[in-house]
Formats: C-alpha cells, sequence, structure tokens
C-alpha cells in the first residue's frame, strides 16, 4: 500500500512524459540485462563449445585445450559473462570465431547497409500507408477505398519470401530485366551508394509493412471523421480540408503512432528473411551465417543490438503517443 | 447580469418582433426507403424568441433540430419544405453556401459538449474557430473572444483558452458549448438538449445565461428538450412533437396550463411535482419507429380518445385556442382523462424496528473517501430516498450496501444481522434479500440471453426449486412488472428503456427480496416511463411490503416515491427527515439550493 501511494504522489509531481521515459528507460535496461544474460546462456550451453566449433571433428585434445585457454573458455561462467558484458560497453568485442576479424569491423559494415534498408523501407512504407489510409477514408465507399481495402487484404494474406520472390519474377527475372536480383555488394562499399540494388529488398518490405498500417490509419481516421467533435465542427461552418487536417487526424495520430512503431519492431526481424533471399549483405545474413558457423561472439553482438533497437522503439512510439493525446498528457 | 452588447451588434441584429427563422412544410425521410423521419413541419421564431421542441426519444426532436442548420446525420435526407433564415432558403443553397451560413448566422449548441468538443485541441482554438473560418466576421477576435467569456459567465482563470476539454467541468464545457455558438454573433441558435446530464444549479446557470444572451442579442433561438418543467420557464413558443410530427404549437403558457392534444395532456401528467406528492401516469405503449408509422394520427393506438377515424385519416393542425393541434377532437368540449393528480396516499409510518440501518458509515472510492459518518434506516414498507449531486457519494452508498464495494468501515445491520463488507462474504440467503437495480438498463441485461433466462438466472440459486416452478416464478414476476409472460422469448434489444428497466426490476423480484436498492433508475428515461417505473415500484412497495433505497437527482421524484428522504452533500448527509418536511421546509443552505433551482412545471426560470 505505502508504495502505490509513493509512487502515485511522484506520479502528480511530475510531468507525465518525464514520468514515462523513467518509467520505461528503468525497465528497458532491466530487459537489455535479462537479454543478455539469456544470449549469453544459450550460446553457452550450446553442445560443444566455441574451440570444438571452429576446430572441428578432427581436433587432438591439445590443440583444443590450446584454443580454450585463448579463448578464456577455461574460465568460471560469471568470469566469461562479465568479461563479455564489459567489453560491451568498453568496445572489446572479441574476435570472430568463424573469420579471425574483430566483430566490430565485421558487423559495423551491415549495421549500416541495415540500417539504410530499415529507415528507407519504414519511412516509404509510413508515407504510403498513412496517406492511402487517410485517402480511403475521406473517400469511404469510393472506388478507391474498395480497390486498395481489397489488395491491402490481399497482400497481408501473403508472406515475405512470396512477396519478394514474386517481386524477383516480375522485375528482375522472366517478365523484365530491370533490377538486379541479388543485392551483393563489394566489401567497402555501402548500400546507400548503390542504390538500385536497395530497390527490390526495400521494396518487398514496403509491400510488406503498409496494408496494416493502412488499415489502421483508415480505420482511426474514420471514427475521428465520424465523432461528434468533428459534425461540431462542421457545424460551426469549418471548411472540410480544415475538418480533415486539424480536427479529425490528431485524434487518429495515437493509434497509428503504435503501428507505424510495431512495423519497425517487425522490419528489424523481418530483414533475416528479405536479406537472405536477396543476398544483402545486413545484419540479418550476418545472423543467419554466424548462426551456421557457430561463430558465437557475433550471434551475441547482433542480438544484443536488434533488442536494444527494440527497446529503443517501443519508448519511442509510447512517448510519441502520449505526445499526441494531451487527455492522457494533462490530468485534471 | 449580461453585459451590454454595443451599438453595432444593437443596430444590426436587435429588432425586435421581427421574424427570424420561418419554416415550411419541412419532411425528411430515411435514405434508402424513403419512410417519413419528420413530415409536415412548420413553425416560425422571431428575433428575441425562444421556441421550444419537446418530445420522448425518438419523436425526431434531433433529426429536425439538426435539419434547421441544413445538416442531416448520415442516412437521412432533407425531401420537402423551405428553411427561410432571414429570407433566405437553406435548402437552396450550395455546400459553400451552406458553410458560410453554419456558425455564422444559425448556430448549434450540441447535446453533449464532452463528445462535441475536440479532446486534441485547446479551448481557445476552438472557441476562436468559428470567427476564424467566416471571412465575413469583422471585429477584432481576442476582443469578441473576451466578451463571449464573460457573456456566458466561463471563469476565465487566466490559462482557460490553453486548457483542453477534458480538464473542464461538464458545466463549463457547456458554457464553451454555449460561447462558440454565440461567437458570430448569429441570428439563429440550435440548442439540443444542452442541460442533459448537468446538476440542478449548473443547468439554472446555463439557462438563464441563455435567456439573457437570447433576448439582449436578439438571437431567435430553438430549445430542444424532452424536459418538460426546464423548457416551461425558458420558452415562450412550444412545439411538442411525436412520430415526427408536431403535434401541439402554441404559446407556452396556454399549451401548459390547458394542453389540448392528448399526447400532450399524457406527457404533462407524467411530470412528478416538486410540491406535493401526486400519482404519476405514464402513456402506456411506445411511440412509433420511422418507417412503421401507422396509417392515420401516429398516436391514435396510444390515445385514450381514439375514435374509428383516428385509425383512417391523418388529422390535420387546427386552430384551437390559440394554438395549432392535429387532433379530431380537439375543438371538442374536453374530455376528463382522469389526468388531475390526486395526491398520493400516505404510507403509514412503521414503529417497528428498522429494517436497515447504517451506523457511521465511511467509504471510499479507489484512493478518496467519498461517504462521512452516514447514519440511515430503512424501515419495513417504507422508502427512503437518498438525493445529491453528482459525485455526492449516492451510488457509492448504494455499492456499499449491496456489497459491490468493501472499502467501508461503520455497521450496516440488516433485520437485525451484519452485513459484512463484500457480497461474497455474505450469506446467500442475505444476498437474495437485498436486490439492486442498476442505472442503466441499457447495460445491465445480457444481450445475448433472453428475459426469460435473464429472470430466471437468479433462481439457479435457490436449491431445491423445481425448474416448473421457476418457469411459474418467471410468468408471475413478469405479469407483477406489467410485461407478461410472452416478453419471456424476447431478447433485450427488442425492448424499449422502460420495458428494459421493468425486465431488471422483475429480476430483482424474483427471488423475493426484502429491500430493493434502486439507483437512479428513472434517470435514462423519458417522463412517461419514468412515471411508471414509479408508479409500479410504489405498487410493489404496498403490496409485497418492499423497503426500498431510491437514489436520485430528481428531487420531484422523490414526492411521489418516497415517505423519508437523506440529502448527500460531498459525501455528508446534510439533511434527514420526512419528505414534507425536508422538501417544503428545508433547513440546510444546500437543500434549499437544490429546492430554489430544480426547474418546475408552474414557475417561470
Amino acid at each position: 500500500m505505502p508504495v502505490t501511494k509513493v509512487s502515485q504522489l511522484e506520479r502528480q509531481r511530475m510531468h507525465p512524459i518525464l514520468y514515462l521515459l523513467r518509467h520505461r528507460i528503468l525497465s528497458g535496461i532491466v530487459t537489455l540485462f535479462v537479454v543478455s544474460v539469456v544470449v549469453f546462456t544459450a550460446t553457452e550451453i550450446l553442445p560443444g563449445n566455441a574451440a570444438y566449433a571452429i576446430l572441428g571433428h578432427s581436433a587432438t585434445p591439445r590443440s583444443l585445450h590450446a584454443l580454450e585457454a585463448k579463448l578464456h573458455l577455461n574460465r568460471g561462467i560469471f568470469d566469461q559473462y562479465w568479461t563479455w558484458l564489459s567489453g560491451l560497453f568498453t568496445g572489446k568485442l572479441g574476435n570472430s570465431l568463424a573469420s579471425n576479424t574483430p566483430v566490430w569491423a565485421l558487423v559495423k559494415p551491415r549495421l549500416i547497409n541495415s540500417g539504410v534498408l530499415v529507415l528507407v523501407a519504414g519511412a516509404l512504407g509510413t508515407a504510403i500507408g498513412v496517406l492511402f489510409g487517410v485517402i480511403a477514408a475521406l473517400r469511404k465507399d469510393s472506388w478507391f477505398d474498395h480497390l486498395t481495402s481489397v489488395l491491402a487484404l490481399t497482400v497481408t494474406a501473403m508472406p515475405e519470401f512470396v512477396v519478394a520472390i514474386g517481386l524477383i519474377v516480375l522485375l528482375s527475372t522472366l517478365v523484365f530485366h530491370i533490377l538486379p536480383s541479388v543485392s551483393m555488394l563489394v566489401p567497402g562499399v555501402y548500400a546507400w551508394q548503390k542504390p538500385s540494388l536497395l530497390v527490390l529488398p526495400v521494396a518487398t518490405l514496403v509491400i510488406v509493412i503498409v496494408p496494416y498500417l493502412y488499415r489502421m490509419t483508415r480505420a482511426a481516421t474514420i471514427e475521428a471523421l465520424e465523432s461528434d467533435y468533428v459534425e461540431m465542427a462542421r457545424l460551426k461552418g469549418v471548411p472540410e480540408w480544415r475538418v480533415t487536417l486539424f480536427h479529425a487526424l490528431p485524434n487518429a495520430v495515437a493509434p497509428v503512432i503504435q503501428v507505424i512503431g510495431l512495423n519497425f519492431l517487425y522490419l528489424a526481424g523481418g530483414i533475416v528473411i528479405v536479406e537472405e533471399v536477396f543476398n544483402f549483405p545486413g545484419v540479418g545474413q550476418g545472423l543467419v551465417n554466424a548462426v551456421s558457423n557457430r561463430d558465437i561472439p557475433v550471434i551475441q553482438f547482433i542480438v544484443i543490438v536488434l533488442a536494444t533497437f527494440y527497446v529503443f522503439v517501443n519508448i519511442a512510439t509510447d512517448v510519441i503517443a502520449l505526445a499526441a493525446t494531451p487527455r492522457r498528457r494533462i490530468g485534471r | 447580469m449580461s453585459r451590454l452588447v454595443d451599438d453595432e451588434a444593437l443596430s444590426n441584429q436587435v429588432v425586435d418582433g421581427k421574424v427570424r427563422l420561418q419554416v415550411k412544410d419541412l419532411g425528411l425521410c430515411l435514405s434508402g426507403s424513403g419512410e417519413d423521419v419528420v413530415s409536415d413541419v412548420s413553425f416560425s421564431v422571431s428575433a428575441g424568441e425562444v421556441l421550444g421542441l419537446v418530445g420522448e426519444s425518438g419523436s425526431g426532436k434531433t433529426t429536425l433540430a439538426l435539419a434547421l442548420l441544413g445538416y442531416t446525420k448520415r442516412g437521412i435526407d432533407i425531401v420537402r419544405g423551405e428553411i427561410l433564415l432571414d429570407g433566405a432558403n437553406l435548402l437552396g443553397m450550395s455546400p459553400a453556401e451552406l458553410r458560410s451560413n453554419r456558425g455564422r448566422r444559425v448556430a448549434y449548441v450540441p447535446q453533449d459538449p464532452a463528445m462535441a468538443l475536440n479532446p486534441a485541441l485547446r479551448i481557445g482554438t476552438q472557441l476562436r474557430e468559428a470567427m476564424q473560418v467566416h471571412k465575413d466576421f469583422t471585429g477584432d477576435v481576442g476582443e469578441r473572444l473576451a466578451e463571449i467569456i464573460a457573456d456566458t459567465r466561463l471563469a476565465n482563470e487566466g490559462d482557460l483558452l490553453q486548457r483542453y476539454p477534458h480538464q473542464l467541468s461538464g458545466g463549463q464545457q457547456q458554457r464553451v458549448g454555449l460561447a462558440m455558438a454565440f461567437a458570430c454573433r448569429p441570428g439563429l441558435i440550435v440548442l439540443d438538449e444542452p442541460t442533459t446530464g448537468l446538476d440542478v444549479t449548473t443547468q439554472r446557470h446555463v439557462l438563464t445565461t441563455v435567456r439573457e444572451l437570447c433576448s439582449s442579442y436578439g438571437v431567435a433561438a430553438v430549445y430542444v428538450s424532452h424536459d418538460l418543467a426546464v423548457v416551461r420557464g425558458l420558452v415562450s413558443t412550444v412545439a411538442v412533437m411525436y412520430a415526427g410530427r408536431v403535434i401541439e404549437l402554441g404559446p407556452t403558457q396556454a399549451v401548459f396550463n390547458q394542453p389540448t392534444h392528448p399526447y400532450t395532456r399524457g406527457l404533462l401528467a407524467a411530470v412528478p411535482s416538486l410540491d406535493r406528492a401526486e400519482v404519476l401516469r405514464g402513456i402506456t405503449g411506445q411511440p412509433p419507429r420511422p418507417g412503421r408509422r401507422p396509417k392515420g394520427c401516429s398516436f391514435a393506438a396510444r390515445c385514450p380518445l381514439a375514435l374509428p377515424v383516428c385509425g383512417e385519416e391523418e388529422p390535420v393542425p387546427t386552430l384551437v385556442g390559440g394554438r395549432l393541434v392535429r387532433c379530431f377532437r380537439a375543438g371538442e368540449e374536453r374530455v376528463d382523462l382522469n389526468e388531475k393528480k390526486v395526491v398520493a396516499p400516505a404510507q403509514e409510518p412503521h414503529e417497528s424496528a428498522p429494517m436497515l440501518a447504517v451506523r457511521t458509515l465511511n467509504a471510499s472510492y479507489g484512493s478518496s473517501q467519498v461517504l462521512f459518518d452516514v447514519n440511515l434506516n430503512v424501515g419495513r414498507a417504507a422508502c427512503l430516498a437518498v438525493v445529491g449531486e453528482s459525485g455526492s457519494g449516492k451510488t457509492t452508498l448504494a455499492r456499499c450496501l449491496v456489497g459491490l464495494n468493501s472499502n467501508w468501515s461503520g455497521e450496516i445491520k440488516f433485520n437485525g444481522e451484519e452485513l459484512v463488507a463484500g457480497c461474497r462474504n455474505r450469506p446467500k440467503n442475505l444476498l437474495r434479500k437485498v436486490q439492486y437495480i442498476f442505472q442503466n438498463p441499457y447495460s445491465a441485461l445480457n444481450p445475448r440471453k433472453t428475459i426469460g433466462q435473464i429472470i430466471g438466472q437468479p433462481l439457479e440459486q435457490i436449491p431445491d426449486l423445481l425448474y416448473s416452478e421457476r418457469s411459474q416464478r418467471v410468468v408471475q414476476v413478469l405479469e407483477d412488472v406489467s410485461l407478461g409472460a410472452d416478453f419471456m422469448s424476447r431478447l433485450p434489444d427488442q425492448l424499449s428503456g422502460g420495458e428494459r428497466q421493468r425486465v431488471a426490476i422483475a429480476r430483482a423480484l424474483v427471488v423475493d427480496p426484502e429491500l430493493l436498492v434502486c439507483d437512479e433508475v428513472t434517470s435514462s428515461l423519458d417522463v412517461s416511463a419514468q412515471a411508471i417505473i414509479v408508479e409500479l415500484l410504489r405498487k410493489l412497495q404496498v403490496e409485497r411490503g418492499l423497503g426500498m433505497v431510491f437514489i436520485t437527482h430528481n428531487l420531484a421524484l422523490v414526492r411521489s416515491i418516497a415517505q423519508s428522504v437523506v440529502v448527500l452533500n460531498q459525501g455528508h448527509i446534510v439533511e434527514a427527515g420526512d419528505v414534507d418536511k425536508v422538501l417544503s421546509h428545508p433547513t440546510d443552505p444546500y437543500t434549499s439550493r437544490l429546492m430554489a433551482d430544480a426547474p418546475r412545471l408552474n414557475q417561470p426560470i
């Protein structure tokens, strides 16, 4: 009882956004800590240790022991965890087991490539989804509304690799030969320097994320347009464009922001399949390669990066949604 | 009082007696089927005059009110007639012309300002908007803003304009609605039940403001309401609507003092009086829905005076005694409908020990305490009314009694037995004896179950009750609430609000309770349905010797149903005693204020 009373008091004193931020950042840190423990133990518990994975079946006990000592595998589990965790903060991420190059050097270009992919696909998808959703809501029951609704439903029913293969068939192999079907990059060249390689992966991801956002925007806008306050605005003689822009849309923002957030979260995971299909050198492909090579330091680092991204996107959407809802943001 | 309007406004708008609004033969239909929603409506309103539009829910009054702005809800079309605003026909205008008139020359005050104010926009933005979007509004927006804030007595605590709607009280929100409407100095204002849901004191303030603004600005107003007492004090002309038609139209005095149409007479007979205990008479039956309106007079099926011709032909409006009436028998000598209100027989006071005794009850809702040292007694076959404004703790009291709120201390005794906190901790036999009826009959009945199942459900808690016996009791109790056995197989959706509330009462009665706790059971009903429910409860009280706790904010109802009353103000009982003593000679200032502010049928505001 006393605990809740104190937190209620604090809640009244603090600005709701600051309160939410503090709360979410604290729980985000806890989440990341738990993730780090799970990732570390999961990769360590796998049968056969890293030394065995590197040397293979033919390894002699002597060479195994030598490598284990070099990789600190002979130390206690807590010691190993601590070394790894502090390495995350000091930049000492160790070397890849597969290529013996530093993890950071290996992952950095992939992070940049995937970052470009996620940002471009996310931004385009958001723009298209929101725009089409709003237009469909404004012209409810028109041919545009019917057509986009049916299209959205069709695309929702297709998994991303089907979309990807469909696009490859259409644009780079059987029908037209406009775009490259794989997005291989020479080391040292980043994705944004070769825009043509980005087109198909971005198109695939956009097609996958647009329908849900479109439907949510359409529903939220329709609900706002049919509300009493929109009717009241019309009865005040407010022009229709102003009714839409100033009365309806601000009230549709909060649910739409949540979906945009969910889309970014999906993108962070969805790129794994899309990068694999297009051979795009991003973190998703990097993760798949690392898993098949048992490249434990790389797996651990990529998973931690993705988890941090998840936590960050969640905090950002909650804060924006709160900022867009005065009723929740400001007490009575 | 209200501030003086400036000269420009005076010369522009105050032209007393000039006809502002003229409605000619207006008709609205459902878009698909073409069924009548509103038809043959004609009336006019002059500058400075307020016309009252009254009727039960479903009579078409909101549809008509919106049509006065040339606006319809989706699915309804204006198909006939003219709406002349200062001579210009709104119905002949292009959408752009209509838009430039709305908010500028004709303004609307919504029923529920909590829904009609945009939750995402600041009050200042919403108040300025109408002045900014109308290019022909000349004058300084800031100056005018300050004027209307003062006119509508919106307490401008510095940051009012910076606030969002949810930060205002219901009364303040309604004043913002009024201020928005008056901002551009329109010639006509349409007010759609703007005081529903407000406390009597706030309601009185809002009504006074409306009247002052209309007379000082020379605005014509149409005031829509189902509350006859409110209309009585405010308007000069009244139009009574039934099934989409105006069935009686005339000066307020004439219509209220000598109602002519049987429907108007029925409505007035159903209104409870603040000053004496009366038998309330509701009109039996339901108004027909659009598309189900019968041939001839729509009211014929419920009319005590109906002739064979009423079912054949539709009566045309005839001028009788200074008002227009749509009734074949309007010109005849007045037939006594026995609506003369008899003073209800006073209950014998019971000297025996009280059935329910509450001592030093302190209760909390959430983390804040809402009831402070409440003491009360309810005798057998007696009704105790609990009155107070919203937030006074009435509902919390009821929930403590029935065991839905367990966050209380004190003592509640029922027939000498202690009622512990929380219904789960009470023995089944005690639970059966104390029954609760909820405020909103629309959400209190499970929409997926038939009426028979709903009423029969509490019987499942009684062991050793044969199935045949069970359905027998359901039928019996349906008869008791005057619904009849053929309601058994119906679903709640097929029932009107009044019928649903009767089902809720039947559900409470089926287990033979000794005490009924009724929480605002008539507040969502029309006057006629309210009268029927109140009479039913009083009959049951006598026949079954039921004790009753009747919670209400409507003081007039207290007269008709209760023998004793407690007045709650912010969780404290400020006055208690016999109904007549407390209401006729209140000693506490709070009670006096409630009595003074309550609208009366026989007294102007």
